[in-house]
């Protein structure tokens, strides 16, 4: 489709999504009412940047279904995300909506040659994470055979991969480093196994470690993106090119803006990527701010697509961290720790990839006067409560450290909370 | 009949120690028993001194998590036997004892041990009945 005829596309499918949203989503009626905007004023593509943005609180004040577009009744499935406090963000799906997931999945898979002669070893989470169903979902709409593993046990993975003679492996990247390390000890001579391509997403990485998942487990990886909100996996992906990842522009308007003045640049300037749904019915989405940071290239690709190409994820406008495929928001440590100590805590969160392993969470708490005790075993004590209460939110485990005051240092209004050690721009 | 003890939250990291020793010497603050306990990340500096409330209000303004904790400073005969005289006594009372260091003052003939005890108020009764001898923080601080 050339970029005319697909703008033309696009400006159809916007005027339906807009009239959509207003008629059925309040929370989207009050935004237009409020700035005096008709859903009639949207005649197309060029008008969209009249329509106010949806940030993810959004999602929280609407909680659970409120974004929803369509009764409950015609809602198949379900899934969350972590929000910035307490509640997740809540995402649903028509039987449409599932049907286009598992198209645009399939587009995605592929892309890196995915047929139904391949064997899918899908080990991205299975459950309110979108990455587990999302892919597949796109891998049985291929026709492929999906060996619906899910994450963890790294040996019994790489056992099934040389038993089933896996060819396409799903997960994220600093699995697929992982399991390239697990192989190397448990002996399995990597060029011998029948997987030849991964398609890897949910959190940040870089081309150092493209390159080494790519020697370690011999096959080609390629970076694959999506958020919950927009939909899930499948929303942009990379092609044999490795150039940047092609948006789903027939399903998907981007735009770039200044996370700052909100601002609309060319897609070609570095800065939010901002998403406006086409074609779903559950939950449209109308300029949606991602808070990722990228650019976008219009110009053709060697492999023919002529969707715009996103580069990688190059970091976050706010302080969300993706650890292990989850989202975490310092937000959600913190009322933790002021449930726990009843006065305004301080701490630092300090995330770390040691070669070959996967994201470690580390919280550094500082021991105020009412926290610490002449028995080490009350600090032992309060670390573990610490760090079971996190988890119990996060949903992810992690290591507390208790710390002397003034270790972490307050800075001028806001206070440094995280130290990010993973290298995530080479 | 009860002393207090300054426990001071150190991170394992080096010269840390010496902080806490120099702003002790600057405040011309003696320090007559200490004991560190440790765990791989950080170390609990327990001290008892000549001037407690001193002490810490010198060490929290220096930086340092300071909690005051009652201990017992207790007179052991210096001559075999001796701690095991007291800690049979305890035993057989059912007194719990948390910690204990030796105190580097001696009394007389007599050494001087501090102990933790759970249940201290409880534990002072029993131990004068039993003719043990306590010291109270003034009689230590003029050893």
């Amino acid at each position: 489709m050339d970029r005319d005829k697909l703008r033309a596309l696009q400006s159809e499918r916007l005027v339906n999504t807009v009239h959509h949203s207003y008629e059925n989503v309040p929370a989207y009626k009050k935004k237009f009412d409020e700035i005096g905007l008709k859903p009639d004023d949207i005649k197309g593509i060029d008008d969209l940047q009249k329509i106010p943005f949806t940030v993810k609180t959004d999602f929280r004040d609407n909680y659970p279904f409120g974004m929803f577009a369509v009764p409950m009744d015609n809602i198949v499935r379900v899934h969350a995300s972590s929000g910035t406090t307490g509640k997740s963000t809540v995402v649903g799906y028509t039987r449409n909506d599932i049907t286009t997931w598992a198209e645009l999945m399939a587009r995605t898979l592929g892309a890196g040659g995915t047929t139904k002669g391949d064997v899918v070893q899908n080990a991205y989470g299975y459950g309110l994470f979108t990455g587990g169903l999302g892919a597949h979902y796109g891998a049985e709409r291929i026709g492929a055979s999906v060996v619906p593993i899910s994450g963890g046990n790294t040996k019994r993975q790489l056992q099934i991969m040389e038993d089933f003679g896996s060819t396409v492996l799903c997960c994220t990247p600093s699995y697929a480093l992982l399991m390239g390390e697990a192989a190397s000890e448990m002996g399995i001579d990597t060029s011998k196994l029948s997987l030849r391509v991964a398609f890897l997403g949910a959190e940040p990485w870089t081309e150092n470690m493209r390159r080494e998942i790519e020697t370690s487990l011999s096959i080609d990886a390629l970076d694959i993106y999506g958020l919950s909100e927009v939909m899930g996996p499948g929303v942009s992906y990379e092609c044999m090119e490795k150039g940047g990842l092609h948006i789903n522009e027939d399903h998907f308007i981007a735009e770039i803006i200044d996370p700052d003045t909100g601002e609309v640049l060319p897609p070609s300037a570095t800065g939010e990527l901002v998403f406006t749904s086409l074609t779903k019915e559950a939950l449209p989405l109308l300029r949606y701010r991602t808070r990722d940071i990228t650019y976008i290239d219009n110009t053709p690709c060697a492999c023919g697509r002529t969707f715009g190409r996103m580069h990688r994820v190059m970091g976050r406008s706010d302080d969300m961290l993706i650890i292990r495929g989850v989202n975490v928001f310092p937000s959600q440590i913190e009322s933790v720790l002021i449930d726990i100590e009843g006065t305004e805590p301080h701490y630092i969160i300090v995330v770390d990839r040691e070669h070959g392993k996967m994201d470690e969470l580390e919280v550094w708490v500082e021991v105020s006067p009412e926290l610490v005790s002449d028995e080490v075993r009350s600090l032992e004590a309060l670390e573990r409560k610490i760090a079971h209460e996190l988890h119990s939110v996060l949903n992810i485990s992690l290591k507390v450290k208790l710390v002397e005051p003034k270790t972490i240092a307050r800075s001028e209004g806001k206070a440094k909370r995280v130290i990010d050690r993973r290298d995530l721009n080479k | 009949m009860k002393v207090s003890q300054l426990s001071v939250f150190l991170e394992n990291k080096s010269g840390r120690l010496a902080d806490v020793t120099r702003t002790l010497s600057e405040n011309k603050i003696n320090i007559r028993a200490l004991s560190i306990a440790d765990t791989i990340d950080y170390g609990l500096l327990r001290l008892i001194v000549n001037d407690p409330t001193s002490a810490k209000a010198a060490l929290t303004d220096a930086g340092f998590t300071v909690a005051l904790t009652e201990v017992l400073a207790i007179e052991i005969p210096d001559s075999p036997g001796g701690l095991a005289g007291i800690i049979d006594i305890m035993a057989e009372e059912g007194i719990n004892i948390e910690y204990m260091y030796a105190f580097v003052g001696t009394s007389g003939e007599n050494a001087i041990v501090i102990f933790r005890i759970e249940k201290v108020d409880e534990a002072i009764t029993i131990l004068q009945r039993k003719g043990v001898r306590i010291f109270t923080g003034e009689e230590l601080h003029s050893l």
